[in-house]
């Protein structure tokens, strides 16, 4: 309790810019950090600087500010390294996001090893971009995608897991935390009980790294993807760890500028890791500010947030659940960041319009997940997701918001 | 506070908590399902001519309160209607709220003026249209089999 005693939410808050604005004519109450998080002055400075007076195209020019901007990116990667406790650093890749660290997973190392008979291992829990790259290849090679249930509680059915999992199984793909539930999956143990049959294991981070410390060769997870707009940072720059055994025996993903040492129309010598995987200019602003976002999260101590972060869960959840008529969808032991509900009497889409006349911005809709969805049997969900700028004084607009609502709609 | 009212009308209210003709019709002139895949809302209609004119339509499906009172609205103001009349008035509804240059004061809508209060809120224009385009891909299904036979 300490921890949460000492957190200095003002102070932080101070930090983001956006978080003055007014929407309605009332305070911003910022609650939609699952589907992207806001940015502090620290961010959004390392861009400006960077165009300002750092900008050049990188790992080409012999002129200063090639040599500066090259030195700013890689300084990215290496807090992202560091971030995620990688051994070294060719072994963090950069790409567009969480989708295409997915893609490029399912596309360089899984295609070229599927063959028919062999399945890939997913949950009934993913976002949709842990479930769509592997049905296409899937569908490519004639592999079979088998999923793992979930509960009533919105926790997976771990018994299931490991009967699912057998000699066929070539891969297995997972959410760390999902978008949709919140629910906190027990991927130790799921990579634990995959290697004990050689299967390697892809971990879809985009939710747990704003939340949870997370350490890749603790876990010995075999990739790890995440983005950097949910983790205060930019949009369009995201991560691939992927174990260096594995990533220097696949092929590119994409061919181009950048990932090849020589080219001749005869034959093409690709560049060593990680360029193999990021042809063309890269998302130079974007892994520059991703590192400060990380340096940023750092200073606090992700420790300290996910502290702060866990007492607004708990907050809000014994909040919402004393509204009459809410119903909360996810109800795992272990949670984190967000809490998903549904109102008796009003759709979430009319929930989402009032709360944001009130100020309050949440997610409304099937989050990416329509399975998990139709598991619960509802066409979608309000969401509100938290991030380590925001108040319990938050918590009580949102729960007063709501009984508003459910006076206008009774 | 005002906008929203303006958006959430008692007469829009009580058709979503008292929906009008939300009941499937079996064996129907013709039938349309209507998604609206970003947010998931679903609209059945189902319809019976009888000489040209619409004898009933009803709806049934899942959506927010915006949706489900203009379906609920929908199905009032077009019974009784001939095809050309209704389709008339799927093309005024539409163009009353999608048109930026058109004020729905101009359109005549009848009841139906109510729901262009959802023009100060686009996002949510596609949810008062969804049952509308159901209902006129039904309408066009059953015109289709007619010409084709």
């Amino acid at each position: 309790m300490n921890n949460v005693a000492q957190y200095d939410v003002e102070s932080i808050r101070n930090d983001f810019p956006i978080l003055g604005k007014k929407i309605h004519g009332n305070p911003l109450v910022y609650l939609d950090n699952a589907a992207s998080s806001q940015h502090p002055v620290q961010v959004i400075n390392a861009i400006k600087e960077l165009y300002e007076s750092g900008y050049s195209n990188i790992h080409r020019g012999v002129h200063q500010l090639s040599q500066d901007a090259t030195k700013a990116y890689e300084n990215g990667r290496a807090s992202v390294r560091g971030f995620v406790n990688a051994d070294c650093m060719h072994e963090i890749i950069f790409t567009s996001g969480t989708t295409e660290s997915i893609n490029l997973v399912a596309q360089s190392y899984a295609r070229p090893l599927l063959k028919k008979g062999d399945e890939v291992l997913i949950t009934h829990m993913e976002h949709h971009s842990n479930i769509v790259p592997w049905q296409i290849v899937c569908e490519q090679t004639g592999a079979e995608l088998r999923v793992v249930p979930i509960s009533g509680r919105g926790e997976l059915e771990m018994d299931r897991f490991a009967a699912l999992l057998s000699e066929r199984t070539k891969m297995v793909a997972v959410g760390h935390v999902s978008n949709a539930l919140g629910t906190v999956n027990p991927i130790k143990e799921i990579i634990d009980q995959a290697h004990a049959l050689n299967v390697p294991v892809l971990v879809d981070g985009a939710q747990a790294v704003p939340h949870i410390p997370v350490d890749v060769q603790a876990l010995d997870c075999d990739f790890y993807a995440f983005s950097g707009h949910k983790l205060y940072g930019p949009t369009g720059i995201g991560v691939l760890y992927g174990k260096e055994k594995f990533l220097s025996k696949m092929p590119p993903y994409k061919g181009g500028g950048d990932m090849i040492l020589s080219v001749s129309f005869e034959k093409t010598e690709y560049n060593a890791l990680p360029y193999k995987f990021e042809a063309g200019t890269p998302n130079i602003a974007g892994a520059i500010g991703l590192g400060a976002a990380i340096e940023y999260i750092q200073s606090i101590g992700l420790g300290a947030i996910a502290a702060h972060e866990h007492g607004l869960l708990e907050y809000a959840t014994s909040k919402l659940r004393d509204i009459e008529g809410l119903r909360v969808i996810g109800e795992a032991d272990q949670k984190a960041g967000l809490i998903s509900f549904v109102l008796d009497q009003v759709h979430p889409h009319d929930i989402g319009t009032m709360l944001d006349m009130e100020g309050v911005a949440i997610r409304t809709g099937h989050h990416c997940a329509q399975p998990v969805m139709e598991h619960f049997k509802v066409p979608a969900t309000a969401r509100a997701s938290f991030g380590m700028y925001n108040t319990f004084g938050e918590i009580d607009v949102l729960a007063e918001a709501l009984n508003k609502t459910i006076g206008m709609f009774a | 506070m005002d906008n929203l009212r303006e958006l959430y009308q008692e007469v829009i209210l009580d058709h979503n908590k008292n929906k009008r003709n939300y009941r499937k019709i079996e064996n129907p002139d013709s039938f349309a399902h209507g998604v609206n895949p970003l947010c998931g809302d679903q609209i059945d209609v189902y319809l019976n001519l009888r000489d040209g004119v619409v004898e009933d339509v009803s709806f049934d499906g899942q959506g927010c309160a915006i949706c489900t009172s203009s379906a609920s609205m929908m199905t009032v103001a077009l019974k009784g209607k001939t095809e050309a009349d209704a389709h008339a008035l799927f093309e005024s509804f539409h163009h009353a709220l999608t048109d930026d240059e058109v004020h729905p004061e101009d359109v005549p809508l009848g009841k139906l003026k109510v729901l262009t209060g959802v023009k100060e809120f686009p996002v949510r224009v596609k949810c008062a249209t969804l049952a509308w385009h159901t209902f006129d891909a039904a309408l066009k299904k059953v015109q289709d089999d007619i010409s084709t036979e």
